[in-house]
């Protein structure tokens, strides 16, 4: 491509394969029939959490005896469960909790990595060591160890699950947003910013935090899925929201007594995990897509 | 036609032509859907036994996916279509996949440019070289291995069984572009395919390859080597194709080509070679370089001499003032894994007087970066200092020194990494410019950042506005691009912007590091054309790096060459390149590639 | 030849031998850490210990009897000597007694350590399979293909063991009655744990593996084999396949230790003994040292899982790497 054309393209007379085009196509990426089928079900999910009622009418700890145990049908698609409860409407009043719980562990975790992960990068050469011993101790106790070992310090519960959580996906992130902020800081134009004569501060502010926390959001969105579901394994073995409570990992729990005749009652709230981690992940890859590319 | 093409091919000839290794008519080759333009629109050549035929053109000319296409190659979404495609009379258009690779290997070659990564870093070498003989011959283990050292052997690396349990990555550039080599030739194809083979090379290197292609062909094998570089090619090859925009726009014998070119593409790219082309001379036409020139500017381009002093006369006028830049003794070590020692720089000495070009040239591994390094005071040194206009600045804490960083700007070879990415071009130039200090106290340098909005901020903002037009005019570049992100322009505007961001500050010294290696020819002669503009109308003193020659003998007053970390020869650009003393120096002169 | 190989081979051996003197000082670092943040993270747990070991708060105890287990298990000594005691015992192996089980921990990990790690391995195995056949098919197949195989990928990720094993319940053992629902101690009762640990694995392990098959088909040196007349079986076999696997090595580590904690989950569900089990009923009914034992058995074996997959990383790829093989880089 000859410098001639690109100015020319510039001004808006671009051949075929110009920047210019090049943009304009990235600019308007298309949408996928996939990203858009996220889209839909985020959106079905959150309505779900915000205002259950649009989607189940009925009410989730309403009894009914008689139906109890009744196989999906076109009253109860989901089924219902021990009581007669109509699974459809408790997966559907389920939503909050387990999203909550999801986003909170990952806003706690985000947030305990991004901090670990940026002192160790900026503080020096000591904090930096430091900071990983820890982190290494922390890789140490992997997956639900740390949580586990959490909640036998101060008891079962949603908010031990929560906090459990948060913290066991913290060593992870903070490795990650370290080697980021590493990189970026052993970079060019952070070179050429100091050749600039910007001071260490400037540069930290103006172009090595940006750089380095510009993933976060994509990092959020990919690890909801996973707080989802670790947070319904501590659920599920009833080491965090109780089986009254209409949060999927509970309702797993409580069907789980039942799996060879009730199936759906354990089922549907699976499923709606694994829809929503699914979701989660394809949200969280298009976005990073379209930030590598924007 | 070669007549080198036609003694090898006479005794044996069976078919109806044998002479003729490759024929090629009316390629077309497209990517993506059909209503985009092709990358190659109709290319007809043939080439002879023994016969190299240079196909030459910039980057984006279709000659990769050509050279690719005559493999079978083009990739997986390329619509290939043409009237002849034929390896010794034979037809290959339309062959299957396995007829295709019963050929690769055996009827013909392909050698690419990356030998670093055109060799599976994963693999010794002798088993990437044994795959073409385990693929076309039923050779046993130990007959193909020996067949490997001999190849190797004569493709010059000497001692090969030293070399042949090595991987890619554990070898040097020349002796890994020849193992490529070695392995594109173990069977001996008729017709070999070299897509830039030479490229990113050292000089010395790049001779030595080239001889090497130059004996394949003196054995009667025909070559079709790929390049951008008109000097290279003319070294070897019988005939030369012009590519441009698709098409063959013109081919000739060597001769004809680089003494009478016809077309105004040719006339260009030959333009635009630097080497032996005086200090001040034009390497691009005028219109090129500044959209709106002015009339200082345009004053000039008639002249092809710069008007203003000679060339060496800041050199030879013993100046009472200091040195714009001075380096005396700089020394910088760096520790390998296993306690070696590698002194990238030793005892480096040198002047830049003010208004004037430096030039230092050096292979890799010359340590002329890490001299860049220093001199940026980026790196610490380990003995010796550097002084700006006369004051200490490299052993100044970085505190300190922040202050007179706005006098020195510097020009990087890849320069898109040199951006912040998040920022636009309009950011990037206000970014520098503001933090070229504008000396009011009051606001400091911040008063671009968007948190701050200090008493006078407006006003200031304004001149910022204003002088970051004046800075994308100064380096010919449209004010349409200031919201452009750098990764969406070409290399060429990449530069200008860098080049704007170097000047932001007002430096009186600019350091440029290899700045147009990366660039086609053409787009390298206006960069080159534009840097020397800026020197004469801002008065800026260069220290400019660089592996080529050429480009160093264009704009040097003074030239430094390095090798292993020394300065090993300096003086006048005439006395360097002219009447070089140093054998190392003398050596590098040699080996460049010339045209005749 | 051979000469050539064993200079190349010796010139590593001094700085990997150095290497992985770090790593194992890295290693008792680590188990020291360990040892230490449980040490003391157990002490934040509310109430007396001495009345969790005989039953919890609410039982009934008398004062001498609290007294008596007190001196038992060494609680009435100041905490620094109690924290000293520990090491000293977990030094020579001894990880103390089960409050509830009556029982030396040491013996009881012993025994559940097997059957986790007979688990664990061949999850690990089964999923390596799975992702690498997945991966291979779907790579240089079509944009549609991979679409395929990425959003298989992705699913296989998001699907939690627990859901995942009773859905196979309910399949496999209730409706098509093939395999028990409860794990046996034949090879049939293996199949349901493994492939309910092995599938979400697979889908992690395949999204790696895709990534850089994927950068490897598209580099220079593919185009080289291919111009040699290499297939495309060839290309994948003797090329790009060694590429593919180097990240997805160097993630088995991790692997590993998500086995190992998705081992709590399938193991309760399917009745299997081990370690995971033993650490969810230690953790429900709060029987400290069962659960700092199990806690130091899977931090060792975590460490020397990943001991074992640098040394196979370096051994796939014998690149010299920038930071050295460090143990605490």
């Amino acid at each position: 491509m000859s410098e001639l054309e690109i100015q020319a393209s510039a001004t808006g007379r671009g051949a075929g394969r110009s920047p210019t085009a090049a943009r304009g196509r990235l600019g308007r990426m298309r949408v996928t029939f996939v990203e858009l089928a996220a889209v839909l079900v985020a959106v079905l999910l959150l309505t779900a959490a915000i205002a259950p009622r649009l989607l189940a009418p009925g009410d989730p700890l309403a009894i009914d005896p008689l139906a109890a145990f009744g196989a999906p049908s076109w009253a109860h698609w989901f089924g219902t469960d021990e009581s007669g409860r109509d699974v459809y409407t408790r997966v559907v009043y389920g939503a909050r909790d387990s999203l909550l719980i999801g986003l909170t562990a990952t806003l706690i975790g985000l947030g305990l990595g991004a901090v670990l992960g940026t002192i160790a990068g900026t503080l020096g050469a000591a904090v930096d060591f430091t900071v990983n011993r820890f982190l290494e101790v922390l890789f140490a106790f992997p997956g639900l160890l740390l949580a586990l070992l959490f909640i036998l310090v101060f008891g079962p519960g949603p908010g031990s699950a929560i906090v459990a959580v948060g913290l066991s996906t913290a060593p992870g992130y903070a490795r990650i947003i370290r080697a980021q902020l590493l990189r970026v800081r052993s970079s060019a134009f952070v070179e050429a910013a100091t050749v600039q004569g910007l001071g260490r501060g400037r540069i930290l502010a103006r172009h090595i935090l940006p750089n380095t926390l510009a993933p976060l959001l994509v990092l959020g969105t990919l690890g909801i899925g996973q707080a989802i579901v670790w947070a319904a394994a501590l659920s599920y073995l009833g080491l965090g929201a109780q089986p009254p409570a209409a949060e999927w990992g509970a309702m797993l729990s409580a069907g789980r007594t039942y799996i060879t005749s009730a199936w759906w009652m354990s089922f549907f709230p699976g499923l709606f995990i694994v829809l929503t981690a699914v979701c989660a992940t394809t949200l969280g890859r298009s976005i990073e897509r379209r930030m590598r590319h924007a | 036609m070669s007549t080198k093409g036609s003694l090898a091919a006479g005794p044996n000839a069976a078919g109806p032509n044998p002479a003729v290794a490759l024929r090629v008519r009316n390629l077309r080759v497209g990517f993506g859907d059909a209503s985009a333009d092709d990358a190659v629109r109709g290319v007809s050549f043939e080439v002879s036994v023994g016969e190299c035929l240079a196909i030459v053109g910039e980057s984006g000319s279709g000659k990769s996916v050509t050279a690719r296409s005559i493999l079978g190659l083009a990739g997986a979404g390329a619509r290939v279509s043409a009237d002849e495609l034929s390896l010794a009379e034979e037809s290959v258009l339309g062959l299957s996949e396995t007829a295709w690779r019963r050929r690769r290997g055996r009827d013909v070659g392909l050698v690419l440019q990356d030998a670093l990564a055109s060799l599976d870093p994963l693999r010794p070498i002798v088993r990437e070289i044994g795959d073409s003989l385990r693929l076309h011959t039923r050779l046993d283990s130990a007959e193909r291995t020996r067949r490997v050292l001999e190849v190797l052997d004569a493709a010059g690396l000497s001692q090969p069984e030293l070399y042949a349990g090595r991987r890619s990555g554990e070898l040097s550039g020349g002796q890994r572009q020849r193992a490529l080599i070695a392995a594109a030739l173990a069977l001996d194809p008729p017709l070999l395919v070299a897509d830039e083979p030479t490229t990113a090379l050292d000089v010395t290197v790049q001779a030595q390859v080239l001889d090497l292609l130059e004996q394949a062909q003196a054995r009667g094998t025909a070559i079709v080597l790929i390049s951008h570089d008109l000097a290279v090619v003319s070294r070897i090859a019988d005939r030369i194709a012009v590519m441009h925009d698709g098409r063959i726009v013109e081919t000739g014998t060597t001769a004809e080509v680089l003494q009478n070119p016809r077309h105004a593409e040719t006339r260009r790219m030959l333009a635009a070679i630097p080497v032996d082309r005086p200090r001040g001379s034009r390497l691009a036409p005028a219109m090129d370089t500044r959209q709106t020139p002015r009339a200082g500017v345009s004053d000039r381009e008639s002249a092809p001499v710069r008007p203003a002093v000679p060339a060496t006369s800041a050199a030879s006028t013993p100046e009472a003032d200091s040195a714009a830049l001075e380096a005396i003794g700089l020394a910088k070590t760096f520790r390998g894994p296993h306690g070696t020692v590698h002194h990238a720089v030793d005892n480096v000495s040198f002047r830049v007087p003010r208004g004037s070009t430096l030039g230092i040239v050096g292979e890799s591994g010359s340590g002329k970066t890490t001299t860049a390094r220093l001199v940026l005071a980026l790196t610490a040194a380990d003995a010796g200092e550097v002084r700006l206009l006369g004051e200490p600045w490299s052993v100044l804490p970085e505190r300190d020194r922040r202050a007179m960083r706005p006098l020195v700007g510097a020009v990087y070879q890849d320069v898109l990494a040199s951006f912040d990415p998040r920022l636009s071009v309009r950011e990037l130039l206000r970014h520098a410019v503001a933090g070229a200090a504008p000396e009011s106290p009051r606001s400091g340098r911040s008063w671009s950042s968007r948190s701050w909005s200090g008493r006078g901020g407006a006003a200031l903002r304004n001149a910022g506005a204003a002088r970051v037009a004046e800075l994308l005019d100064s380096v010919g570049l449209a004010g349409a691009l200031l919201d452009r992100r750098p990764a969406d322009l070409s290399g060429g505007q990449r530069q200008r912007v860098g080049i704007a961001r170097a000047l932001a500050s007002r430096p009186q010294v600019l350091i440029c590091d290899e700045p147009v290696s990366a660039l086609d020819v053409s787009v390298q002669a206006q960069v080159l054309d534009l840097l020397d503009e800026l020197q004469r109308e801002l008065k800026l003193s260069l220290l400019f790096i660089s592996h080529d020659l050429g480009v160093i003998q264009h704009v040097s007053d003074q030239v430094a060459v390095m090798h292993d970390g020394r300065v090993v020869e300096t003086g006048t650009a005439t006395e360097v390149f002219t009447a070089p003393t140093h054998p190392y120096t003398q050596a590098l002169l040699a080996a460049v590639p010339r045209l005749p | 030849m051979a000469e050539p190989l064993t200079i190349a081979a010796r010139r590593g051996v001094r700085p990997r031998l150095r290497g992985l003197v770090r790593r194992i000082a890295g290693a008792v670092f680590v188990l020291w850490a360990v040892a230490t943040v449980t040490f003391f993270a157990v002490r934040l747990i509310p109430g007396d210990p001495a009345e969790a070991i005989l039953g919890g708060p609410g039982s009934q105890t008398s004062p001498e009897a609290l007294a008596a287990v007190r001196a038992e298990y060494g609680l009435d000594q100041p905490l620094l000597v109690q924290y000293l005691q520990q090491l000293g015992r977990l030094a020579t192996g001894d990880l103390g007694r089960s409050y509830a089980l009556n029982m030396d921990v040491g013996p009881l990990v012993l025994s559940q350590l097997g059957g986790t790690l007979v688990l664990a391995v061949l999850s690990l195995a089964v999923a390596w399979l799975i992702a690498l056949v997945l991966a291979t098919w779907s790579t240089g197949r079509g944009r549609l293909a991979a679409q395929i195989g990425s959003g298989l990928e992705i699913v296989a990720a998001a699907l939690p063991h627990f859901w995942l094993a009773t859905t196979l319940i309910v399949v496999f053992s209730i409706w098509a009655g093939v395999l028990p629902p409860i794990s046996t101690v034949d090879a049939r009762g293996l199949v349901l744990p493994v492939v309910t640990l092995a599938i979400p694995l697979a889908g992690f392990l395949g999204q790696v593996m895709r990534e850089s098959l994927t950068t490897a088909l598209e580099s220079p040196f593919v185009l080289s084999a291919r111009a040699r007349g290499e297939s495309d079986r060839g290309v994948l076999w003797r090329h790009a396949l060694r590429h593919a696997a180097l990240p997805a090595i160097s993630l088995s580590g991790w692997a590993f230790g998500s086995l190992i904690s998705g081992a709590v989950v399938v193991e309760t569900i399917f009745a299997r003994p081990g370690l995971g089990r033993t650490l969810l009923n230690a953790v429900t009914v709060r029987d400290v040292p069962v659960v700092v034992g199990v806690v130091m058995v899977v931090a060792l074996a975590y460490i020397l899982m990943t001991i074992v997959t640098d040394l196979a990383s370096a051994l796939a790829d014998p690149r010299p790497t920038e930071h050295g093989n460090g143990a605490l880089s």
